[in-house]
């Protein structure tokens, strides 16, 4: 790796090179591709025990100032006046022609702040737009240094009510400002594997010591992006950049529930959001093309990029996350097709390697999600 | 009488007579990570030099065998298809990919011996 002088480091940077790390180039981070385990491995083993997950990369930015969360509709689809304290919402920010800027999560830690979560490759675009975008009585206060950890996994509770108590009543999209081991940190119930599990933010000069503070439990062990792309990719999770970019909207990228019914035609704050009129007109009348999942027959893995045929070899759309779910024990994809080819079990074909594989359009998503809501 | 040697793409060719047995090293199926799919060649498909003649696909990567020497397929490790892993537990052994009668021999630039293979990995 010539270029790792160039790339930012997280504070676990150190601890990911003594546990053996594959180290990669993302987002401009010197990142854990994976560990020794293997990708596969870290997969099972974060759906049935705990996983570690360092997200530092990602923006973690605070919002403050009176009616920042109205300020902030300005950008979404989202009510958050009607988000409660501790309570988080996904949402994505929209341009001028309805296209996705970003994906991001938005936590109220009070009346008058907001904890946003944004993508790595997106942040200082996103923190540019808010400041923009947000008005003059309004901060937008990146937390650099910050840390940010996720601990995934049916056994992530047990792991994470020892060391933090007050985690025990949380629930799915909620939060909580606690300490561990005496590190202040803010700990939300909520993760990208579709399991149950928690996102813990808190200072970067302490993320060695909790990290390792986690590490030490017998369910838990150090996994990489790698596996955080099957994870989220077999529970229909979209990622930026590739399901979704600022070429697709919300409604296309199958979102529509991330839109709040008071922001939608008919509702108390209809449109009010950069792209409204697009967005809203094909939620209306329907897109021509949709995200959709992919099954594919056999073992060859469909990845991004492949183009998408009917059987009568028209050309219907491509793939944008491709694939081996490992607990699906099988190839596992998502893609856009036309409205026409959307259908669960219609029959396609992706080119790969110029032959076609067979691929029907699955039920996403493709493992059940199995947050803890109570 | 056996002859093993490397290529720069870090397969390994066992040559006895004029039948080569051909696979990756460890280095290359550690740099892989988990193998999920191989696509093997059909016994007596006849390779040139630069033709891909086996797919490998791990979790996050696509990559491929290409013939280094002319020769015809003569027979293929099927055992692969239903277990690709085998591959990353055992490279050098059962993990064979297929063997092929050659024209010519391993003596070229291309072929490294295990000591010119050990410090160009040090390279690597």
């Amino acid at each position: 790796m010539t270029s790792n002088s160039t790339l930012a480091l997280t504070p676990l940077n150190s601890l990911h090179d003594e546990l053996g790390a594959k180290m990669v180039p993302f987002a401009g981070y010197r990142m854990p591709v994976q560990y020794p385990t293997g990708i596969i491995k870290e997969h099972q083993h974060t759906r049935e025990h705990a996983g570690l997950f360092d997200v530092s990369h990602m923006g973690q930015v605070l919002l403050k100032g009176r009616q920042v969360d109205s300020a902030l509709e300005r950008l979404v689809p989202v009510d958050i006046e009607a988000l409660g304290k501790n309570r988080q919402t996904y949402a994505v920010f929209t341009n001028e022609q309805g296209g996705i800027m970003d994906d991001l999560i938005i936590t109220r830690w009070n009346d008058e702040t907001l904890f946003v979560v944004v993508n790595a490759a997106c942040k200082e675009q996103d923190i540019a737009h808010m400041k923009n975008h947000l008005g003059d009585g309004i901060t937008v206060e990146p937390m650099e240094g910050q840390a940010l950890l996720a601990l995934q996994g049916p056994t992530a509770k047990d792991v994470m009510s020892a060391l933090a108590p007050d985690t025990r009543t949380l629930v799915f999209l909620t939060g909580c400002h606690t300490r561990i081991d005496g590190v202040e940190c803010y700990i939300t119930r909520s993760g990208y594997t579709g399991e149950d599990g928690f996102e813990i933010s808190l200072p970067g000069e302490h993320a060695d010591k909790i990290a390792r503070l986690i590490l030490a439990h017998e369910e838990v062990l150090p996994i990489g992006l790698g596996a955080r792309d099957s994870l989220r990719l077999e529970v229909g999770l979209c990622l930026y950049g590739h399901d979704m970019n600022t070429e697709t909207s919300p409604i296309e990228a199958s979102l529509i529930w991330s839109i709040s019914k008071s922001r939608r035609a008919g509702g108390d704050k209809e449109g009010g959001f950069p792209g409204a009129a697009t967005v809203l007109g094909q939620i209306a009348k329907g897109v021509t093309r949709k995200r959709v999942g992919l099954s594919v027959a056999g073992r060859v893995p469909v990845r991004e990029g492949a183009e998408l045929v009917d059987t009568d070899g028209n050309k219907v759309g491509k793939v944008t996350s491709g694939s081996y779910g490992a607990t699906c024990g099988a190839p596992v994809a998502m893609g856009y097709v036309s409205t026409a080819m959307s259908a669960v079990d219609t029959q396609l074909n992706a080119m790969v390697r110029d032959k076609l594989v067979p691929v029907q359009v699955a039920k996403l998503p493709f493992v059940p999600q199995r947050y803890y809501r109570g | 009488m056996s002859d093993l040697k490397y290529t720069k793409d870090h397969e390994w060719l066992l040559a006895e007579g004029d039948e080569v047995t051909i696979g990756i090293t460890d280095f290359a199926q550690g740099q892989l990570g988990d193998i999920v799919f191989i696509e093997l060649p059909e016994t007596g498909k006849e390779c040139n030099v630069g033709d891909e003649v086996v797919v490998i696909e791990s979790v996050k990567a696509a990559g491929g065998i290409k013939a280094y020497v002319k020769g015809t397929v003569t027979a293929v490790n099927d055992t692969l298809v239903d277990a690709p892993d085998t591959v990353n537990k055992d490279p050098m052994g059962d993990g064979w990919f297929f063997k092929m009668r050659i024209e010519g021999d391993l003596s070229g630039d291309d072929f490294l011996n295990q000591a010119d293979y050990d410090s160009y990995l040090e390279e690597c």
